[in-house]
Formats: structure tokens, C-alpha cells, sequence
């Protein structure tokens, strides 16, 4: 049972991940890449947990860190996946209030994911996190990722449910 | 509450091998054990991602289509358009280019003969059944043509006004049978008379029977008084061919006119005739000095040939024509 579910997790990370950058980078739209690996991550957070949120966001931020095109230094994605995992984990608790929390929480998600990496950058000595371009990210960031969120959160719920012997997300 | 506790424990070990990851990446490079993980994770990822990039380009070529079709169909309006729009200049142009090059010819011929006339175009021919040989050009009264004008055209004479209405006026060519022009010989300054004869060559009559006639030799007109109907010095043709009738009482030869009556399409009307009579020197200096007796069946064609020649050797003619009037005058 649980292998199956960290199977569930590898493919759909993986696929997550080839799909973003395979396919989504490369429409070049404005601003930022839409972040179908963050909103995943998200989803299979809320799904099972923080426990298993940052599981699962360290593995696809290491994964992230580790595909090809990808030249940041190695475990900067690990590092902030891992937090956002843990962190839409501890939230899932408050799913049940509305239809527009995973929304919300979506956005944050993207907007912590965004402004936690350049941290990490500035901090490491990156060169060229500027504020227009950060506020250019984030905006454009949450917009795609709040786009995705209605086609990406309820498939990968009902995949993570029909693992779970008890049912729905406890 | 304990579980609570071993999940953050979790958390703070990863984020701790995160930290030595990317301070490991960061002190060695591509050398450390990052780097190996790094190239790990190209040989991984690497592939899957060139295998999407196989399934999924034909996907993105056409979302692509999807999203340029509605400029792509404006482009092939816009080409179309333009396309059309390109034949018709071509299929003008060709038009344009030789009504330009009438314009020419006839401007030129009216300013060495410092002629003023007014520009007129072609724009109906009396039907040949009629038997007379009239054109209607778009310039009337109101353009000051008035009747008994002459017409030339870039080449020579194409015949004189006989009515005019306010906006068109029609014209009797010089080769309708009812046509007799006075003129002088290009080279033995005899007088006679040109009658037109339709289609086929004109006749000329000069009135000294005992007057050289050399096939090739210039016809201008004479002038009439007043400049009407005809003005002087305008070229008509030359000399083809020449009849030996023995017992008349004048020398006959038939005329091939300069105009290609077939081809008329910008003509000018001479609204005021030159002050001095320019004799000759509007007519184009003939092709070939050769004094080759009849070449009849050549020379009806060459009038459509002739035209070529003649704007630019007219040029020529101006300068070799400043003689004849000091060789009259003497």
C-alpha cells in the first residue's frame, strides 16, 4: 500500500516535471513558467498531509535540481519545495472550509515558492534578483499556477484518495 | 503529539541535507559529489524530457498553427490583395509605359517644331465600313481646339480637325481617301500633293513632272495659310516607291506615312502653328542611305518599324537641320 503511493508520487512528480519543462517553459509566456510541479506538490500535500508534503517537495525539488536544463545549485529547489510541502501540509486542515482555500493556498504556495528561492539566492550570492523582475514572477507566477490548480488539484486528489484504505484526506 | 514532533524532526533533517547539498555544490562545483548526482539526474531526466519533447511537438507545432491562424489567413489576404493588385499594374503598366513614350515622342516633336498643341488620346475609329478613315479624340472646343486644326502625333502628320463638340472632337486621318495634303520634298524641295488612300499607301503627286524622285526622300507638309488645316513642317512619310507612268502631266509615287494609323492612341492637336516654318527638321533621318529601288513589300511594313528610331534620332535631326534654312534662305 505504501509503495504504491510513493509510486502514485514519483510518477506524478515526474511527469509534473517533464511536462513543465518540456512543454510549459517553452510557450515562453510573460513573466514566470507555469509551476505545474509546485501545484502538484501542493495537491499531494493537502492530500496526505505535511509529513508527507515535505517528503514529496524534497524529492521533486531535488528532482527539479537535478533535470537537465536546471542550473541553480544543487538542493536550492529541495530546500524550498520541502518547506512549501510542509507548510500547504499543515494547512490541510482548513480545505474543508471552502471551495476556495486550495485557490488561496495555491497562491501563497506560489508566491512563498517564488520569493523564498530568490531569497535563497540573494543569500548565496546570485546575481540578477532584481525587485521589478521579482514582482514580475510572483504576479505572473500565482496567475499560472491559479490557472492550472482547477485542472491539476482535483485529479491528483481523486489519484491519492483511491490509494488511501480510509477514503477521503484525514 | 509525538508524531508532531518526529515529522519536524523530518523537516529539519532535510532541509538540512538540502543546506550541505547546495553548500556542497556551491564550494566544489561539478567535481564534488553533487556534480555526480547533477550528471545522475541528466541521465535521467535527460532522456525522458528529449522523449516528451518527440510526443509533444507535433502537439505544441499545432498548438502553434492554432494560435498564428488568424495571422496567417490575414497574411494570405493581404498577399492576395497585393498579388492582384501587382497584375493590374503589370497589365497597365505595359499601357502606361508606351502612352508615356507617345507623350514623348509627340512633346518632342512639338517642341523642335515649337509647335503648341494640345494633348489629346484616340478614344473611338469611325468603322471601316464607312469608308472613311475618322478617329474621335477626348478634346474639345473647351481645350481651344477649333475645326481645321492640324493632328500629328509623335511620329508626323495624323490628319486635321474637321468637328469639334465641347469635350471631343473627331478627326479626318491623313490616309482617308478625301485627303490631300500639300508638300514639300525632303530633297529636291519640289511641291506637290499627298492623297490618302486608306490603309494602303499614300500617292503623291509632285507638279513638276521632270522633278527627281528618290525612294526615301522625306515629305513634310507645306503649310496652309494660317496654319489651317495644315501646318508646315510636319513630317508625313517617305517616299516608296516610284510609278513611271509615261504621258501625265505629273510624277507619281506611292508614300509610306511615319504614323502607324493602325496604332493611333496619343495624338496632339496644334492649337498655335510655329511662327517660321520648321521645313525640315522634324523629319527622322532615314534608316538606310541605301538608294535601293522598290522594296515594296518591306516597306509597307516598315512604317510600324520606323517609330523606334525616331524620337531619339530626331535629336539628330535638329542639329543636321540647322543648315536647311540658311541653304532657303540663300
Amino acid at each position: 500500500m505504501r509503495w504504491r503511493q510513493v509510486a502514485l508520487d514519483v510518477a506524478l512528480v515526474v511527469t509534473a516535471l517533464v511536462v513543465e519543462l518540456v512543454v510549459l517553459a517553452r510557450l515562453h509566456l510573460p513573466g514566470a513558467t507555469p509551476d505545474l510541479l509546485l501545484v502538484v506538490v501542493v495537491a499531494l500535500a493537502l492530500a496526505h498531509g505535511p509529513r508527507h508534503g515535505m517528503a514529496v517537495g524534497f524529492g521533486a525539488g531535488l528532482a527539479l535540481d537535478l533535470a537537465p536544463p536546471t542550473v541553480t545549485p544543487l538542493g536550492q529547489w529541495a530546500l524550498v519545495f520541502c518547506v512549501v510541502g510542509f507548510l500547504v501540509g499543515r494547512a490541510r486542515g482548513e480545505v474543508e472550509r471552502s471551495v476556495w482555500v486550495p485557490f488561496l493556498i495555491v497562491a501563497i504556495a506560489a508566491a512563498g515558492e517564488v520569493l523564498g528561492f530568490a531569497a535563497l539566492s540573494v543569500i548565496f550570492g546570485e546575481h540578477g534578483v532584481g525587485l521589478s523582475r521579482l514582482t514580475v514572477l510572483v504576479v505572473t507566477g500565482v496567475a499560472y499556477d491559479l490557472v492550472l490548480t482547477p485542472f491539476v488539484l482535483p485529479v491528483v486528489t481523486r489519484l491519492a484518495a483511491r490509494l488511501e484504505p480510509g477514503g477521503g484526506p484525514r | 503529539m509525538g508524531r508532531d514532533r518526529h515529522t519536524r524532526i523530518i523537516l529539519v533533517l532535510l532541509l538540512l541535507t538540502a543546506f550541505t547539498l547546495i553548500t556542497l555544490n556551491l564550494r566544489q562545483g561539478s567535481a564534488s559529489p553533487a556534480g555526480d548526482l547533477r550528471r545522475l539526474g541528466a541521465g535521467v531526466f535527460g532522456p525522458l524530457e528529449r522523449v516528451t519533447a518527440a510526443v509533444v511537438r507535433p502537439i505544441s507545432g499545432a498548438w502553434q498553427d492554432v494560435t498564428s491562424l488568424g495571422s496567417k489567413n490575414r497574411t494570405i489576404a493581404t498577399l492576395t490583395r497585393e498579388n492582384e493588385q501587382l497584375r493590374t499594374e503589370l497589365r497597365t503598366s505595359a499601357l502606361a509605359r508606351a502612352r508615356a513614350a507617345q507623350l514623348d515622342a509627340l512633346l518632342h516633336l512639338a517642341g523642335l517644331g515649337q509647335y503648341k498643341i494640345v494633348p489629346a488620346q484616340v478614344i473611338a475609329i469611325a468603322p471601316a465600313q464607312g469608308f472613311s478613315w475618322t478617329a474621335t479624340i477626348d478634346a474639345g472646343s473647351r481645350d481651344g481646339i477649333a475645326p481645321e486644326m492640324t493632328v500629328l502625333d509623335g511620329q508626323g502628320l495624323v490628319g486635321r480637325v474637321r468637328s469639334v463638340t465641347s469635350s471631343t472632337a473627331t478627326v479626318v486621318l491623313a490616309i482617308d481617301p478625301s485627303t490631300k495634303v500639300a508638300i514639300r520634298m525632303g530633297g529636291s524641295l519640289q511641291i506637290g500633293v499627298v492623297q490618302g488612300n486608306g490603309l494602303g499607301p499614300m500617292t503623291l503627286q509632285l507638279l513638276d513632272p521632270r522633278a527627281s524622285l528618290v525612294p526615301g526622300d522625306p515629305l513634310v507638309t507645306l503649310g496652309s495659310t494660317g496654319g489651317r488645316p495644315y501646318v508646315a513642317g510636319v513630317p508625313i512619310g517617305t517616299v516608296d516607291r516610284v510609278a513611271l507612268t509615261p504621258g501625265t502631266l505629273t510624277r507619281e509615287a506611292t508614300v509610306t506615312p511615319y504614323v502607324d494609323f493602325t496604332a493611333l492612341y496619343l495624338v496632339g492637336v496644334v492649337v498655335q502653328p510655329p511662327r517660321t516654318d520648321p521645313r525640315f527638321a522634324l523629319v527622322p533621318p532615314r534608316p538606310t542611305p541605301t538608294p535601293t529601288a522598290t522594296p515594296t513589300p518591306t516597306a509597307s511594313a516598315s512604317p510600324g518599324a520606323t517609330p523606334t528610331p525616331t524620337a531619339s534620332a530626331s535629336l539628330g535631326a535638329s542639329s543636321s537641320a540647322n543648315p536647311s534654312p540658311r541653304s532657303t534662305g540663300g
